[in-house]
């Protein structure tokens, strides 16, 4: 196999497939916060935290219940979208028109509690949870052995991603959700339900979080605290992309996904860092994100 | 323009001689280790508190400067063989360059953003951290050596040691006061009200704010380089985000904006902590219910409802 | 009833005299302090405490006329948490020995404050062999097991079986680094090679990229030099990625019984280790299996279960011998006594703080070869006291007289 810069291609490839890998739950957690972001103008810091109670949903389902993977992503996110409202309704409401800052309090301080909670019960080691038998097994590329649930992975954030984006884009209720997003009171004034608008708004970022943590339960452990370190990294992804943009959070997300997997090859003990490093020159370049629009 | 003299403030004097009085007596009859873990906090929180009260900035990544410090002082005064005033010295200065380059980036963001950077570069020093040799990782530097201060005093024995940890945050502590009250602190009042008319005044805001912050990672260094000398040991711990959300957490609960605030919410914070330790991790479940209790129902927190029974600030 | 009993206990304690003044408030009071609630806490946790109950029960220290309190803490894998805890312990709630302790990077810290405050400190959990080397301490006796024993047992038998090409995936922290220290060490002296390294986190979910690198360095057996939940899912996620089906063996270095119980028997067959311990040994050993998972929720002991039962017995022993519990001069009683216990059989405790018994090379059983659960184990070879352990005068420790 002849080496790419140095580096033979099995190790390149597929430390570049992981980052995608990775660039997946990058995208679909940015794309969640910049849909609340959007529209609450609250930065939800207990996405990470729903991410992690999707994948215990899941847990549950195929512990408790028998149901399996398939069934999980279907309900797991109604679950945590629906606790999510509930969460909305009786707490963020109250502190829509204070400073933003109360808006991150109140999510960490929730964040906390439910990441507490799940550890009290659980432990902080992870739960089991099994691959899905359809999903089971690899393609042996050549260059790398591929499992199979790992390119699913990649395949349905993609299509999630690019889903939520035409319809937010580019349908009706995309443009009314954006509207509101610059001007509620005329919106309001159309005859559009505004609030009922944001607390479901909100409960569907939710929900793209619980998705892609049954998505994450087969490869990385179910444990309490897996959101918890995530989130940082998501925050500084939406950063980068710019905050409220929906193209720049997919984009940003699989980009970084991408260049965190070739920094594992060529010089691994900036992987962890890598992130950052370029949200501190994108501050420096275009301080409102790649994609962002000046506020 | 007030000075401490005059009978305005005058309660805010009764306040600080009773803090002091409680300070001086508390090592007789509490685990003096604990006291002086609680005055650490306490100054690391009024050193917070001085950017989220007085300039409306919320650095949701400050412990950084706790950390970092840390590990300076603990590397001065294990391989370097520094003294305690010294290694202490060095590991505020340490936090206080750290303070100038996050500050230049972040204070280009406002508001939700500023937190976002100070989080976000707080975990990529975390990271660095996590890797650099010098810090040992996981292990932290440990057996740290508390040495004699000035070559005098022996900081091995407890007592010693509380009262020099005391005369720095009382030390701290009045850097502040002064600062608030001083023109610079009006001019930073001025600023968080109304930041256009600030500017438009002849004002250079964003310089004023770097000023500010600067202070207060340098304050936060020295409660840094504090507590690693008192407990021998810089760790991982005093650089994970977590550190960060306990030290708003501890704001937040004595009252931000208000000078004896942060102290009084680090003690309660401290205290709780201990009680709680047994259970493990019902900690965190504590402190995340009174974040939401705080935010929804509370404020001002405990001395901000003091200071708004006796009509008076604290 | 009690009230009498009470009653009889402190005349029965006066009676003794002198001898009771000399021990501290009275009472013997032991900390037991590990992890509870994260990846370590099967393999020791509420078991150790389990363990040190029954050593005191066992021991007889209520007809004795001794009086012995149980405490116990989570440090959280943190040193700073372990070390505020030890503090505290020693200065305010008057605890006189610290047990188990795993985690290499606490225990040292723990080392440490014991030694300036003259108590005493069992180590059972902890690995790294810098416990009896570098940081040796007059006041510490380091139990169970260590690094430099797993990279003897296991390092040597897989080198001498072919597998002499090696790439470790470690876990970034003093115990991952001194085993793998270790374990090079071995392979480089049986003539083998160390292709390369990588380090992760504690407590790490994901190994994907860890795993990448070892299939690409070829080596023909990747090492994996971390414990408890770290290492199982390594061995899950290596399964995933076809790791063993490309040809190379993984190595696990520190293997418990309740890691096995996890992966379960169909992932964990063939697997090779090292332990000083197993439940399944002999009669004596069954017995305390049997009354300690009544007590356990189920779970067999571990060799840390079984390093803080011995270690907690001895001690005592030693207390009662010397009627005193200043730690130093306790220590010192419990390396000048050898041991005797059901578990461990007969030992001996060196200068450098070693506790020396035999070591035993394990394979995990295929599924048809267990008769149920927790039968796991088959012996491959018995490893002699005197070779299981580091020479004495091979650690640098400061005790030792050259």
């Amino acid at each position: 196999m002849i080496p790419i810069l140095g580096i033979p291609p099995q190790a390149l490839f597929g430390q570049l497939l992981i980052g995608l890998i990775n660039g997946s739950f990058y995208a679909l957690l940015s794309l969640g916060l910049a849909v609340i972001f959007g529209l609450l103008n609250i930065i939800n810091f207990t996405h990470g935290a729903q991410y992690m109670m999707g994948a215990f949903v899941a847990w549950f389902l195929l512990q408790y219940a028998g149901l399996g993977y398939w069934w999980a992503l279907l309900i797991a996110p109604i679950v945590v979208g629906a606790l999510g409202i509930l969460l909305e309704r009786v707490m963020l409401k109250r502190l829509y028109g204070l400073d933003h800052l109360y808006g991150l309090l109140l999510t960490f301080g929730l964040a906390l509690i439910i990441q507490g909670l799940f550890r009290n019960q659980f432990g902080s080691s992870g739960q089991p949870y099994t691959l899905p038998a359809q999903l089971a097994g690899g393609q042996n590329l050549g260059f790398m052995f591929l499992p199979n649930y790992r390119a699913w992975v990649i395949g349905f954030s993609l299509t999630i991603c690019l889903a939520t984006w035409f319809v937010i884009e580019r349908t009706r209720l995309g443009a009314y959700l954006r509207a509101a997003t610059e001007n509620p009171t005329l919106v309001q004034a159309f005859g559009i339900n505004v609030p009922r608008m944001i607390t479901l708004t909100y409960g569907f970022g939710v929900s793209l979080a619980a998705l892609a943590g049954v998505m994450a339960a087969p490869i990385y452990q179910v444990n309490p605290l897996m959101g918890a370190d995530l989130i940082i990294v998501v925050f500084a992804v939406v950063v980068i992309g710019g905050m409220g943009s929906i193209l720049g959070s997919i984009v940003t997300g699989f980009g970084l996904g991408i260049i965190e997997g070739l920094t594992k090859v060529f010089y691994p003990e900036a992987s962890n860092t890598v992130i950052f490093v370029i949200m501190v020159l994108v501050l420096l370049v275009k301080p409102a994100g790649l994609f962002g629009r000046a506020q | 323009m007030e000075e401490g003299a005059s009978p305005r403030l005058g309660h805010q004097w009764v306040a600080f001689a009773v803090m002091v009085t409680l300070l001086v007596a508390a090592p007789f009859v509490v685990y003096p280790v604990f006291l002086m873990k609680a005055l650490c906090f306490a100054l690391f929180a009024c050193a917070f508190n001085l950017l989220i009260g007085y300039v409306g900035l919320l650095s949701f990544g400050h412990a950084t400067f706790l950390g970092s410090a840390g590990y300076i002082t603990a590397h001065a005064a294990k391989v370097w063989g520094w003294g305690p005033a010294t290694a202490i010295l060095a590991g505020a200065a340490a936090a206080g360059v750290l303070g100038l380059a996050v500050g230049v980036l972040a204070i280009r963001r406002q508001g939700i953003y500023f937190a976002m950077t100070t989080l976000a570069l707080a975990q990529m020093i975390y990271f660095f951290c996590l890797q650099a040799p010098f810090t040992h990782g996981e292990d932290g530097i440990q057996a740290v050596p508390r040495g004699r201060l000035f070559g005098l005093l022996d900081l091995n024995h407890t007592l010693t040691l509380y009262f020099v940890v005391l005369a720095v945050f009382l030390a701290g502590f009045l850097i502040i006061y002064r600062a608030i009250h001083s023109p610079f602190g009006q001019v930073l009042k001025a600023i968080r009200e109304n930041e256009p008319r600030a500017i438009s005044l002849g004002y250079k805001a964003d310089q004023y704010k770097l000023i500010a912050f600067v202070v207060s990672t340098l304050l936060a260094g020295v409660a840094g380089g504090t507590k690693a000398l008192v407990f021998q040991l810089a760790s991982l711990t005093d650089v994970h985000w977590t550190m960060s959300g306990e030290v708003v957490l501890m704001t937040l609960l004595g009252g931000l904006g208000t000078v004896f605030g942060p102290v009084v919410g680090a003690f309660l914070v401290i205290t709780l902590e201990n009680y709680l330790a047994q259970l493990g991790a019902w900690v965190t479940v504590v402190q995340g219910a009174i974040f939401v209790v705080c935010v929804l129902t509370f404020r001002r927190g405990v001395v901000g409802e003091l200071a708004r029974l006796i009509r008076k600030p604290l | 009833m009690l009230h009498r009993f009470l009653i009889a206990l402190t005349a029965v304690a006066l009676a003794a005299g002198p001898s009771a003044a000399e021990i501290s408030d009275g009472i013997i009071k032991i900390g037991v302090l590990n992890d509870q609630s994260s990846l370590y806490a099967d393999l020791t946790g509420q078991g150790s405490v389990v363990a040190a109950r029954m050593a005191v029960e066992d021991y007889g220290a209520a007809a004795k006329g001794l009086k012995v309190e149980i405490i116990f803490a989570d440090h959280q894998n943190k040193p700073d948490i372990g070390s505020a805890v030890a503090r505290q312990w020693y200065d305010a709630d008057k605890v006189d020995v610290i047990v188990d302790v795993p985690n290499s990077g606490v225990a040292l810290a723990v080392n440490q404050i014991t030694r300036d405050k003259g108590k005493a400190f069992l180590v059972s959990g902890a690995a790294s062999s810098d416990i009896t080397g570098k940081a040796c301490s007059p006041n510490t006796v380091h139990w169970t097991y260590d690094t430099w024993a797993l990279a003897n047992g296991t390092g040597n038998a897989i080198v001498k079986t072919g597998g002499d090409s090696w790439f470790f995936i470690t876990a970034d922290y003093a115990f991952g680094l001194a085993l793998e220290r270790d374990v090079e060490a071995v392979v480089l002296k049986n003539g083998g090679k160390v292709l390369g390294r990588v380090r992760h986190p504690l407590n790490n979910a994901d190994f994907s990229s860890f795993l990448l690198q070892a299939q690409a360095s070829k080596a023909k057996i990747v090492g994996l030099a971390n414990a408890g939940g770290d290492t199982t899912n390594a061995i899950k996620q290596a399964a995933e990625f076809g790791l063993v089906k490309g040809g190379q063996n993984l190595a696990g270095l520190l293997v418990f019984i309740t890691d096995v119980h996890a992966l379960g028997l169909p992932t964990a067959q063939g697997l090779i280790f090292t332990e000083t311990f197993y439940w399944d040994m002999n009669d004596r050993t069954r017995a305390f299996a049997k009354k300690f998972a009544e007590r356990n929720r189920g779970i067999h002991p571990t060799m840390i279960h079984a390093g803080v039962y011995a270690s907690v017995l001895h001690y005592l022993k030693a207390v009662e011998a010397l009627k005193s519990d200043e730690g130093t001069k306790v220590i010192e009683k419990m390396k000048a006594t050898p041991t005797d216990d059901v578990l461990f059989g007969k030992g001996t405790i060196r200068a450098d703080g070693r506790k020396i018994h035999p070591a035993y090379l394990f394979e995990v059983k295929k599924p048809n070869e267990s008769k149920g659960a927790w039968d796991y184990y088959k012996l491959r070879a018995t490893i002699p006291a005197e070779q299981a352990f580091r020479p004495v005068d091979q650690g640098d420790c400061p005790l030792v007289k050259k």
